[in-house]
């Protein structure tokens, strides 16, 4: 029940502001803010919650499910669920959430209503994705979460915002199509094989499929993962929608839609097709290694603040896609540390290229400079998230890029030293970030008054956050293991638990 | 006629939404030639769109659905009269204050619109290649006075002479293909033709091949499938737009839904190359409808493209074949329908009336959004239904046609539609895009586009269709229910 409270929550919170915006101008942010408050309140009593819970074994590590019949002729049910990693990435898709609207609160003024039905349908769409544990239904929100984020970029969106939303949506919805595809397939294999047609994720766990069948499904799954990771070949979408989306669009998709691929990877791709994930391991792996170096290369040659943080992203997400396909247990547990601090870090930075374009109309890097003394405190937050990005110990990042490194060590020493280098390349283009932006002479003579008391607030939490990742990531640590049980684990303790 | 006397009464039961249609277009003829004003002869129209509706339930299972050789209404014809009957009742709403109200002298054009549906009626129903061509006819011939209907302008009659000389070339293909067969195997009759043994396993002969394939020839003008296509867009485009609405949905459901009995019950797909020629139609459709449509400017026009796209989506779910076939086809045309009258009904409500000044290029539209918001809505869900996007119709149709396509096989099929609805987000978020644009082009938008204020009638009409969409697309199980009966009964 509490599962599918979270996902309407938000999408009555959305409807609500629309309505509100229209009587009193002004009011849909409250609106909006109350609700992702409520959300985020709800998220964390739950975590609270299931501490205890998710260190029994008996439940294997599902916390709460919900499961009704939608449309049976297709065997398709409302089914969600919850386990450890749903549960921290809802939490993070919560406090995205309240940052979002809090560093939208003076940036939208025109049709602000709608702007905030988009925003929290956006957020329901990705709660959805993390709970959804049907194979229909999470198509279902997997491809509507994408219409809202489509209206953010295209009506709220900078200079080249028409070609930027055009270009994600054709990415996203038509590798999402190639999903669909592989859906399908994989329950047609599974109805010869039964003669029972079902969506339904443990039921389809294991399938029994030729190796040939098996990995081209697989890789029907794959592409539209990988475009949203967004893995390298497939990542040319991501730079484009980025820049040119609203800041709380820009905090968003780095922070919740990019999950939402990884997600996907850890969730579907490797417990549904274990073997093909295996031959196909290295290939992904040398992508995601290629992705952490050239997004670092890339992000380097930005002149764009908002474009460089973008290609950080492909290098962050690299990471998480070497650890989820090294799968053992220490590279899991860095892959979801890392697209935990990932979200936060890169979310503060979208945060601060969102208040420096507000003052200064600009994202060019080359027009800024020296504004460490006119802006102190912003100057302070954004040194604080470069370095959380560089990697530098104490922050979260390098708990996840630590983990996933030696994890990847043991499974493929010579990728896991490429990726290493990483360390350095992160370095040279934070170093750059901060030296461009905030040292040297304001040649501009720019005039800027600092954060006000609510992007404090925003930024702080974030902040703190970071902090809290990178000096006791235990909490998040043991919410991530049930996954790395071995995949056929997952489904006997399942059934198990439902059992009692 | 080997019917037995007793069973008449039975048959006009079962017959009773086909004649009540057909008594409701004399009706109004009557009606109109007495008393020329058209509110009351809209009025009229519209009780006898809903009386053959409600007869409808009547028929089904009042006697033998078989009447005569000719016709036979079983769940299956019913369920697709039911679909033209509901969609013509669309057009008739959108028609009215279209065609200037009640100033303008417009009686005959709803005598017309009754005759193509009853067209469609016995189109659908048809079991005998005598009625299927005497419903094509009765459409086609409706339709060319229907498009050329504001006969002082040009762009109408353009379009109708189009439409008319091409129709008449295929309808001479068809009856050419029906003569063919008939040569080969001396029956008319559908049922007969699957039933003669083994016909298309011993594989037809010269004569009978080239007989199937004229028919598909034919059947390929009046759905628009590639490389028959060619007058769909300048036909759409010249339309007055309910009518374009009316043609892209009850002319070409009404045949698909015609060709889908006669390949089951004739058991036509045992043929290797009719299946073969049918798929290669469909990837050439889908792709060309496609591609033609990215760099359209007329909102007409992307529709015409994207329907030509649409019937190719249908034909691969027609290509599977069996109970789930019939069953995706159904659903897939039944959204189909809803999202066509949608978004041909929003077009027809930015209108100022005659053709010549149809709001449908789209810089009329920039903006649309923040000036008339619940239209631009409305028009929204309908390309997204378009487009394939959940909780639309037009997903659980594509989902369906997919679930048909994947358990028959066809891999081909299966990748070709995926890859052409990838093609076909670009230029429906065009429109989008184009709708909520903003700042400068708006205002431009806001110049160009006539004001005009829509009918409570056709207000409510788009908000039941978008309703619909929507409900139907949540939660499809009441149609799917449905379907299972109708496919059923069919194979």
């Amino acid at each position: 029940m509490i599962l599918s409270t979270l996902i309407f929550i938000l999408v009555a919170g959305g409807m609500l502001s629309w309505v509100v915006e229209r009587w009193r101008p002004g009011s849909a942010k409250w609106v909006a803010l109350t609700t992702v408050g409520i959300e985020l309140l709800l998220t964390i009593w739950l975590w609270l919650q299931s501490a205890s819970a998710m260190a029994l074994p008996a439940h294997g590590g599902w916390l709460a499910e919900l499961r009704a019949e939608w449309i049976p002729r297709f065997g398709v049910s409302f089914h969600l669920a919850m386990d450890g990693i749903s549960l921290i990435l809802v939490v993070l898709t919560a406090f995205l959430g309240v940052v979002s609207v809090a560093c939208s609160w003076t940036e939208i003024q025109e049709r602000a209503g709608f702007f905030y039905l988009n925003l929290l349908w956006t957020l329901a769409g990705a709660v959805g994705v993390f709970l959804a544990l049907d194979l229909f239904l999470f198509f279902f929100f997997w491809e509507l979460m994408l219409v809202p984020m489509y209206f953010m970029i295209a009506i709220w969106g900078h200079e080249k915002r028409q070609y930027a939303s055009i270009k994600f949506f054709i990415f996203t919805e038509g590798s999402g199509l190639f999903m669909l595809v592989a859906i399908l397939a994989l329950v047609f294999v599974h109805y010869r094989s039964t003669g029972v047609l079902t969506f339904d994720y443990f039921e389809l766990l294991n399938t029994a499929m030729s190796p040939s069948t098996e990995l081209w499904i697989m890789l029907g799954f794959f592409i539209a993962f990988a475009v949203k990771t967004p893995i390298v070949p497939f990542h040319t979408w991501l730079p484009d929608a980025h820049t040119e989306a609203p800041t709380a669009g820009s905090v968003i998709l780095a922070g919740v839609l990019l999950k939402t691929g990884a997600y996907g990877l850890l969730r579907f791709v490797v417990p549904l097709f274990p073997q093909a994930a295996g031959y196909f391991a290295p290939v992904a792996m040398a992508l995601g290694a290629i992705g952490i170096l050239y997004g670092a290369f890339l992000a380097f040659a930005q002149t764009d603040f908002k474009r460089l943080v973008a290609y950080t992203s492909v290098s962050h997400l690299g990471f998480a896609v070497v650890g989820i396909f090294a799968w053992n247990p220490w590279s899991l547990g860095g892959a979801v540390m890392q697209m935990i601090a990932h979200g936060v870090s890169t979310g503060a930075l979208f945060v601060i290229a969102g208040i420096l374009q507000e003052r200064t109309h600009t994202r060019d890097m080359h027009r800024f400079g020296g504004v460490w003394g006119i802006m102190p405190r912003l100057a302070a937050m954004g040194l604080f998230f470069a370095i959380a990005a560089l990697g530098l110990p104490g922050m979260g990042n390098f708990v996840g890029e630590f983990l996933v490194l030696m994890g990847l060590s043991r499974v493929n020493s010579v990728l896991a030293s490429v990726a290493a280098v990483a360390f350095v390349t992160s370095v040279v283009y934070a170093l750059a970030l901060v030296q461009k932006i905030f040292h040297g002479e304001n040649t501009q003579g720019w005039q800027l008054h600092d954060l006000s008391g609510r992007e404090m607030a925003t930024l702080y939490s974030m902040a703190a956050i970071t902090l809290w990742l990178g000096l006791y990531p235990q909490p998040v640590l043991d919410a991530a293991p049930s996954i790395a049980n071995r995949p056929p684990a997952i489904a006997v303790a399942h059934r198990e638990g439902n059992a009692e | 006629m080997n019917t037995p006397p007793f069973a008449l009464h039975s048959n006009l039961m079962v017959l009773s939404p086909l004649i009540l249609l057909a008594g409701s277009a004399v009706v109004v003829m009557l009606a109109a030639a007495f008393y020329r004003h058209p509110r009351p002869v809209m009025m009229l129209t519209l009780a006898g769109l809903v009386l053959s509706f409600a007869s409808l339930f009547l028929s089904q299972g009042a006697g033998s659905p078989q009447v005569t050789a000719l016709l036979v209404l079983d769940h299956y014809a019913l369920f697709f009269i039911g679909l033209i009957v509901a969609a013509t009742f669309v057009v008739v709403v959108l028609c009215y204050r279209y065609f200037g109200g009640d100033e303008s002298r417009h009686e005959a054009l709803y005598i017309l619109l009754l005759l193509a549906a009853l067209g469609g009626g016995v189109l659908v129903a048809s079991s005998h290649f005598a009625s299927f061509l005497l419903g094509l006819e009765l459409l086609s011939i409706s339709l060319f006075a229907l498009i050329a209907y504001p006969r002082f302008t040009e762009r109408p009659l353009e379009a109708g002479i189009k439409y008319l000389i091409l129709a008449g070339f295929s309808s001479a293909f068809l009856l050419f293909g029906m003569a063919l067969i008939y040569a080969q195997l001396g029956t008319m009759q559908f049922a007969q033709i699957g039933a003669l043994p083994a016909v298309f396993e011993r594989g037809l002969d010269a004569y009978g091949l080239a007989g199937l394939s004229l028919i598909l020839v034919g059947a390929g003008f009046k759905l628009a499938l590639v490389p028959f296509h060619m007058w769909t867009p300048d036909v759409y485009e010249g339309a007055p737009a309910p009518i374009s609405a009316f043609i892209a949905t009850v002319s070409k459901g009404a045949m698909l839904a015609m060709l889908l009995r006669y390949f089951v019950v004739a058991d036509a797909h045992q043929s290797q190359s009719v299946v073969m020629a049918l798929s290669l139609i469909a990837v050439v459709t889908i792709l060309a409808g496609n591609l033609l449509a990215l760099r359209q400017d007329n909102i007409k026009r992307i529709l015409a493209y994207s329907s030509i796209a649409q019937l190719g989506y249908l034909l691969v779910g027609f290509l599977a074949f069996g109970a789930m076939a019939v069953e995706a086809v159904a659903y897939y045309l039944a959204a189909y329908f809803v999202t066509m009258l949608g978004a041909f009904g929003v077009v027809t409500v930015l209108s100022r009336g005659t053709p010549e000044q149809d709001s449908d290029m789209l810089n009329e539209y920039a903006g649309l959004f923040w000036r008339r918001p619940w239209l631009a809505g409305v028009f929204t869900a309908m390309l997204l239904s378009l487009a394939g996007i959940p909780l639309t119709m037009g997903f659980i149709g594509k989902f369906y046609v997919l679930i048909a396509a994947v358990g028959a096989s066809l891999w081909l099929l299966v990748i070709v539609l995926a890859v052409g609805s990838a093609m076909g987000l670009y230029y429906y978020l065009r429109i989008i895009a184009v709708m909520c644009a903003h700042g400068s082009e708006a205002v431009t938008g806001q110049m160009a586009a006539p004001k005009v204020k829509a009918s409570l009638a056709e207000s409510f009409t788009l908000a039941v269709l978008a309703l619909l969409l929507i409900w139907l697309g949540v939660y499809p199980d009441p149609l799917i229910r449905m379907l299972e009966t109708t496919a059923v009964h069919l194979a």
